[in-house]
């Protein structure tokens, strides 16, 4: 079972946002691998433990920074780490990504590519299934639960009010949502042993955005609401507030 | 001349409406342009002309196909698109929606964006937000189509006076598919549709204590359910319930917050919501900073006397 897995770097989902340039100002920005990223590389890995062979490697489009999540991924359990190295990465948009990533993939062989569902820096949720739609493959997306048996991909996952159950063959995409798994944290070993791992760096020339940022702000500010009371006793007027000066009932 | 192409996304053979917001948007775009917007349901269903002629549609177009597949229908899409040279896709940016966005720009060979909030029909760009809501971006997709999903509650149907007319079309064949649809919600809307939602955060003390939060929540019309991360994580509610950075991101225009102090991650979830009321016993919490109306006090005590005021408005 060979499986790729695609990776970010991205702010932490606490980090204090600013923007300066039509860009999220990085200073004192923590950065982390991206929480959905970590559901792809556990499964990655648990489905390889399971088959008892084959490999995982991890690609990242990022700038060089991004080394350091490789790294993590890793000291995770993967065996294998790509940069896809651009200093316009961290702001690339999901059709650009996209097609850095599926130009990566063409030439290694692969069962399965595992996508966290979205990167929590743009929100775009299309980077897995365009990825899979360049190279001609299938593609699940948002799945909380995965079997693969056979060359058969039986997927669940949650749309609005309802779970689906979807199938593909492989070779296949899934994209993955909270739900799927525990992501291990790397052992100590885990750590060592990435030190040796093997990660290729691969300039890429990302061409024309296929996006194109013409602003970037905060959101508008929610005008200043006010306490009502306190306890039960507050209930009517908030209901009366509702109701005649909001108009939301 | 150019056209505007919706996605008509279905379930069970019935239209979800979160499509004819979609339409609608489509129409802002064709009033300023002059184009044509051609709606396509991806599979067979119930198409009513009258309501989406209504919502902004002058061609509906369905493909012949059951069962949802999304490689066939982000073809179909592609397709039908290049067909009628459409300089613009709109899609509901629903999971599906989502699913689909990438794809059809992919087969169209050009940008997307995702989960839109607004769109400027003269300057054809597309706000949205990023980093959970804690910023917007406003963009224009370099490419011969504009391919866009957009979040639910920020467009509407056009209400116009108008039909359409239905015609069929051939669907392309796909690789995954779709094989069974269980509903879940048990009749509820879902949170990230829901024009009204309440929500309770590990303040509620205990899940057994939802049915508090129930009560409010059937005393006013098609109320969903939300919760935050702290409560989904303690296994009290489902992860489909979670509103915030790793949950669902809502805009309903009523929001109640009970027992939820207002982490960032949650707030980016909800802070789109028009009204946003807060019943938290600390005075202090930063959900306040954020609520239109505050109640500071029990959850527990306020919550029952909120659902019973509102059972007297029958509404
Ligand atoms: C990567 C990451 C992603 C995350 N994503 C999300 C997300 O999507 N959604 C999300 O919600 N969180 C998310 N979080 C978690 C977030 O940081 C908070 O921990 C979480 O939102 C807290 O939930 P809470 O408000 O219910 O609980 P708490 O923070 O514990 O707050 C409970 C509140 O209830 C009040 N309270 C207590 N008892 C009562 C009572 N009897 N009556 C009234 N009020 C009472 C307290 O004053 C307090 O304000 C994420 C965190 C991380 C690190």
């Amino acid at each position: 079972m060979n499986i790729i897995t695609f990776v970010k770097r991205v702010p932490s989902t606490t980090a204090n946002v600013v923007i300066t340039e039509n860009q999220l100002n990085p200073e004192g920005v923590e950065f982390v691998l991206n929480p959905y990223d970590e559901y792809a590389v556990e499964e990655a890995l648990a489905i390889k433990e399971a088959a008892g062979e084959g490999s995982v490697t991890a690609i990242s489009l990022g700038a060089g920074e991004a080394q350091k999540e490789l790294r993590t991924v890793l000291a995770m359990g993967a065996d294998a780490a790509v940069l896809l190295a651009s200093p316009l990465a961290p702001a690339a948009d999901g059709a650009t990504t996209a097609r850095a990533l599926a130009a990566a993939v063409k030439g290694r062989e692969f069962d399965l590519l595992l996508f966290g569902k979205q990167a929590v820096d743009r929100d775009q949720h299309g980077v897995g299934p365009a990825v899979a739609t360049l190279l001609g493959v299938p593609c699940i997306t948002e799945v909380v639960k995965l079997s693969v048996a056979d060359g058969k991909v039986i997927a669940e996952r949650e749309v609005e009010g309802a779970r689906e159950t979807i199938e593909a063959s492989l070779p296949c995409a899934i994209t993955c949502q909270k739900g799927l798994n525990t992501p291990r944290f790397a052992s100590l070993r885990g750590i060592m042993a990435a030190k040796k791992k093997p990660m290729e760096v691969i300039d890429v020339d990302l061409g024309t955005a296929a996006v194109e940022v013409v602003a970037m702000n905060m959101p508008p500010a929610r005008p200043a609401g006010r306490i009502l009371g306190e306890g039960a006793a507050a209930v009517p007027e908030l209901v009366a507030a509702l109701r005649n000066e909001s108009k939301v009932l | 001349m150019s056209n505007i192409l919706v996605v008509l996304e279905s379930r069970d053979g019935s239209l979800r409406s979160a499509s004819l917001e979609a339409v609608g948007a489509a129409r802002l775009i064709a009033e300023v342009s002059g184009a044509s917007v051609l709606a396509l349901a991806t599979e067979t269903c119930e198409l009513d002309a009258g309501v989406l002629g209504a919502a902004g549609a002058d061609l509906v177009l369905m493909a012949k196909t059951s069962g949802h597949s999304a490689e066939g229908a982000a073809a179909t899409v592609a397709r039908v698109a290049k067909e009628h040279q459409a300089s613009v896709v709109l899609l509901a940016a629903t999971v599906r929606g989502r699913d689909l966005t990438g794809r059809i720009a992919a087969l169209l060979e050009t940008g997307f964006a995702a989960d839109c909030t607004a769109l400027d029909a003269a300057a054809m760009t597309f706000t949205r937000p990023i980093l959970g809501g804690k910023a917007f971006t406003t963009v224009k997709i370099n490419g011969p189509v504009a391919v866009a999903s957009l979040r639910a509650n920020f467009f509407a149907a056009a209400g116009r006076e108008a039909n359409a007319e239905v015609q069929e079309v051939v669907a392309e064949a796909g690789l995954s598919r779709v094989t069974a649809i269980n509903a879940q919600s048990g009749g509820r809307p879902d949170v990230s549709e829901a024009t009204r939602v309440i929500s309770g955060g590990r303040g509620m003390g205990d899940a057994a204590n939802w049915n508090l939060l129930e009560a409010v929540a059937d005393a006013i019309p098609g109320c969903a359910l939300g919760a935050s991360r702290a409560v989904v994580d303690s296994g009290w509610r489902p992860h489909s319930e979670q509103v915030g950075q790793t949950g669902k991101t809502v805009a309903p225009e009523l929001y109640i917050a009970a027992g939820i102090s207002g982490a960032i991650q949650h707030l980016a979830g909800m802070n789109c919501s028009k009204v946003i009321v807060a019943i938290n016993k600390d005075a202090d919490a930063p959900i306040f900073k954020h609520a239109t109306y505050g109640i500071v006090g029990d959850a527990l005590e306020v919550l029952p006397a909120l659902a019973a005021e509102l059972q007297k408005l029958n509404l």
